[in-house]
């Protein structure tokens, strides 16, 4: 980086530097220099250094790099999490169930909440795990199909299970074996998500929906109809609806209920797809149905009379959000204590009923009651059987599938 | 750094009696330029060597990314999105010509007309931006939803048929179609007009238009002859400065728009994050920045101003 000091300023620059000093201040001019830095920027930035950069090669040590670990010494853990997903007391600042891990373990948490989108996040972190460097945090929550890349990059480490009775033993069976994790070797749920279908009882204005089906095809609908941009979402319901198991379905399932999409984003009958931002064009009505996680429709219905929700007869799709443990973080124990401590039944009732999703561990019903009775009657919350038999999760995929399925995916989006 | 301290050889060597300040003078507009130099290097020229690397590369995450000098991703990635580049121009031209007729006026106004309330509609103008980019833009669908006055006066006025006639709306709504993306694209870059313009008409002289008025010059004849013609440089820059940004912009696109209205910028942000295209998205950030640079080339040169502002 010596190619700021003057006086190794490319020649061009040199010489243009000098030509205006020779002839007044002034006259060094912007255009001169741009010109000149224009000309040694090529010569300089040059050809050698293009092929020099690359990303190496993903760690495929699988089991993950394990840093020293300074549990024992500093008594903290850094911890990572979205956005509105964590139990807050009436001040607005403390988070109830922090406190309490930490007045039991002296573990003081560092609770970040910087985590806003999946994809983004990979990218923010992307380049210290693929570089083998700590990222500064020892615990993160991502989606299913990010914690599956993850482990499958060899981008996190291995939990230790002697560290984590609780969660062995109060895992919902529900959340037990996905097919890219089983056993949990390396994450466990944070909460789980359902995608269900909410709908707008003032927009809707008498007209039945109760399938996706409805969704794609009502006429009356037409432009007032909203998906989701997480694509296992999007086309696992789609996919459902077609009669195909989302959890084992063929490349043939997937063009077809792209195809489908497809058409009805042809015939304007999709108004657009979202992100969070669901919410605020289902509660304007601009939306008069749409896909929608349920955590967000239990606080939506608890705001306003008008939104409600169902469940499709052909099922609707889980995913959870899941706590991993990056490699080279510094706090392993501290954070598998963490991970531990959300499955003794009272704090994860606590958590259950501030965030309103579902909640993966099993045994919370009754304290649950104790804090909100109808949180823990709420299916959204704590599903019954019924429920849980029409649950369905996306199978893992490939590196090579997901690349295709999120291209075509792009596509159906408008890119 | 040791040789910055010593003397350098005298540029004017008949004159070595005035050496030592002279000396001191001859490096200051270096030391001056130094931290803007090295800003530039550390966040302008080494992302853009890094990203043109990435985008002669191929590979996957697996496997890691190599240089292979694959060019054929920049014809590919050209071939395949060219409808969102075209659509970007489109919705970024429109927005700019926007942004001229509504901040010209309002410039003009402003420099002219406000007196004493000069600075406090300036302030009213830069009021915008005190809150965020995201708060504004979803501020308009709030404003245009389905169901509100807007949209409902408009459809009384049977605008909306018009303007779906054009292919700009479709039904009776304006969120989710180009209308919404193309007003939002002006809202939020109306201030980045506005302020050269106001600069380099705050600048003319008053006197001039007397001098014009003397001369026999009617009100408009005196605008078209004297004042916009000494506006240009605002005129430019505020264009440009609205441009470029419009043309980059997936913001607006993301929430005021749908399916058929992604720009360039969505593209871009869809290959990086969401397919992990490195190499493609690094591609169309070139070829974005390419046309730009050279549609601004050709439009100063065509507009023939030098300052800018």
């Amino acid at each position: 980086m010596g190619s700021h000091e003057p006086d190794r300023l490319s020649p061009a620059q040199l010489a243009a530097v000098r030509r205006s000093l020779r002839s007044g201040r002034a006259s060094l001019t912007r255009r001169s220099l741009l010109r000149a830095s224009a000309g040694g920027a090529l010569a300089a930035g040059g050809i050698t250094t293009l092929s020099a950069c690359g990303i190496p090669a993903a760690g495929t040590t699988r089991g993950g790099v394990a840093a020293e670990d300074h549990s024992a010494e500093e008594k903290t853990v850094n911890f990572s999490n979205w956005t509105e997903y964590m139990d807050v007391d009436d001040s607005g600042k403390r988070h109830p169930t922090l406190k309490a891990f930490t007045r039991r373990t002296g573990i003081r948490v560092a609770y970040t909440e910087d985590i806003n989108d999946n994809n983004e996040f990979f990218g923010k972190i992307k380049p210290q795990l693929a570089a083998g460097q700590d990222t500064g945090r020892d615990i993160v929550v991502l989606t299913d199909w990010l914690a599956a890349r993850l482990i499958r990059l060899g981008w996190v480490q291995k939990l230790d299970p002697s560290n984590l009775p609780h969660a062995f033993a109060n895992l919902s069976a529900q959340f037990r074996a996905p097919d890219w994790d089983p056993g949990r070797a390396y994450s466990y749920p944070w909460q789980g998500i359902s995608t269900v279908i909410a709908y707008n009882k003032k927009a809707l204005d008498g007209i039945e929906v109760t399938s996706v089906s409805d969704l794609l095809d009502n006429p009356k609908l037409k432009g007032r109809v909203g998906f989701l941009t997480e694509m296992r979402d999007t086309v696992g319901m789609t996919l459902l609806d077609m009669g195909k198991d989302p959890a084992a379905f063929t490349e043939d399932d997937y063009d077809a209920a792209i195809a489908r999409l497809q058409r009805a984003v042809d015939k304007g009958q999709i108004r657009r797809f979202t992100g969070n931002d669901y919410t605020s064009d289902l509660t304007s009505g601009d939306f008069a149905a749409c896909l929608a996680w349920a955590g967000d429709v239990v606080q939506l219905k608890a705001d306003s009379p008008d939104i409600d929700f169902l469940i499709p007869d052909s099922g609707y799709m889980t995913s959870s959000d899941n706590m991993l443990i990056p490699n080279k973080a510094r706090h392993k124990t501290n954070a598998e204590r963490l991970i531990d401590y959300y499955y003794e039944p009272e704090p994860a009732a606590e958590l259950a009923a501030y965030i309103n999703y579902v909640c993966p561990v099993d045994g919370v019903r009754e304290e649950l009651a104790k804090i909100d009775q109808d949180a823990a009657d709420n299916p959204l919350i704590l599903p019954d059987k019924a429920m849980q038999a029409k649950s369905r999760a996306f199978r893992s995929l490939s590196a090579k599938e997901e690349t295709a399925c999120e291209e075509k995916f792009a596509k159906l989006t408008g890119a | 750094m040791t040789t910055l301290t010593e003397a350098p050889p005298p540029l004017d060597p008949t004159a070595p009696d005035r050496k030592p300040p002279r000396a001191r003078g001859r490096w200051t507009p270096y030391w001056l330029l130094l931290p803007g130099i090295l800003w530039l290097l550390v966040f302008f020229a080494l992302p853009m060597v890094y990203q043109a690397s990435t985008s002669v590369q191929t590979g996957s995450l697996e496997e890691g990314y190599k240089v292979t000098w694959h060019f054929a991703t920049y014809w590919d990635a050209l071939s395949a999105y060219w409808p969102q580049f075209v659509r970007s121009v489109a919705y970024a031209a429109a927005a700019t010509v926007l942004c001229l007729l509504l901040g010209y006026p309002l410039a003009y106004m402003i420099a002219f007309r406000a007196g004493r309330w000069r600075n406090l509609i300036m302030v009213l103008v830069i009021a915008p931006f005190f809150t965020s980019f995201l708060i504004r833009t979803l501020a308009w669908k709030t404003i245009l939803a389905d169901g509100g006055p807007v949209v409902g006066a408009l459809n009384t006025l049977h605008v909306l048929d018009v303007t779906g006639w054009l292919g700009w709306t479709s039904g009776d709504r304006v969120l989710a179609t180009p209308l919404a993306v193309v007003c939002g694209l002006t809202y939020n870059f109306l201030p980045f007009m506005v302020l050269p313009l106001y600069t380099s008409l705050e600048r003319i002289d008053a006197r001039l238009h007397e001098a014009a008025g003397d001369l026999y010059a009617r009100p408009w004849t005196t605008f078209r002859k004297v004042t916009f013609p000494l506006s240009m440089p605002g005129v430019v820059s505020g264009t440009l400065l609205t441009f470029i940004p419009a043309s980059g912009d997936y913001v607006n696109a993301d929430l005021l728009g749908s399916t058929d209205t992604r720009m360039i910028g969505n593209v871009i942000q869809t290959q990086f994050l969401r397919v992990l295209d490195y190499p493609t998205a690094a591609a169309l950030s070139f070829i974005l920045m390419a046309a730009i640079l050279i549609a601004v080339t050709l439009y100063i040169r065509k507009s023939g101003t030098e300052d800018l502002v």
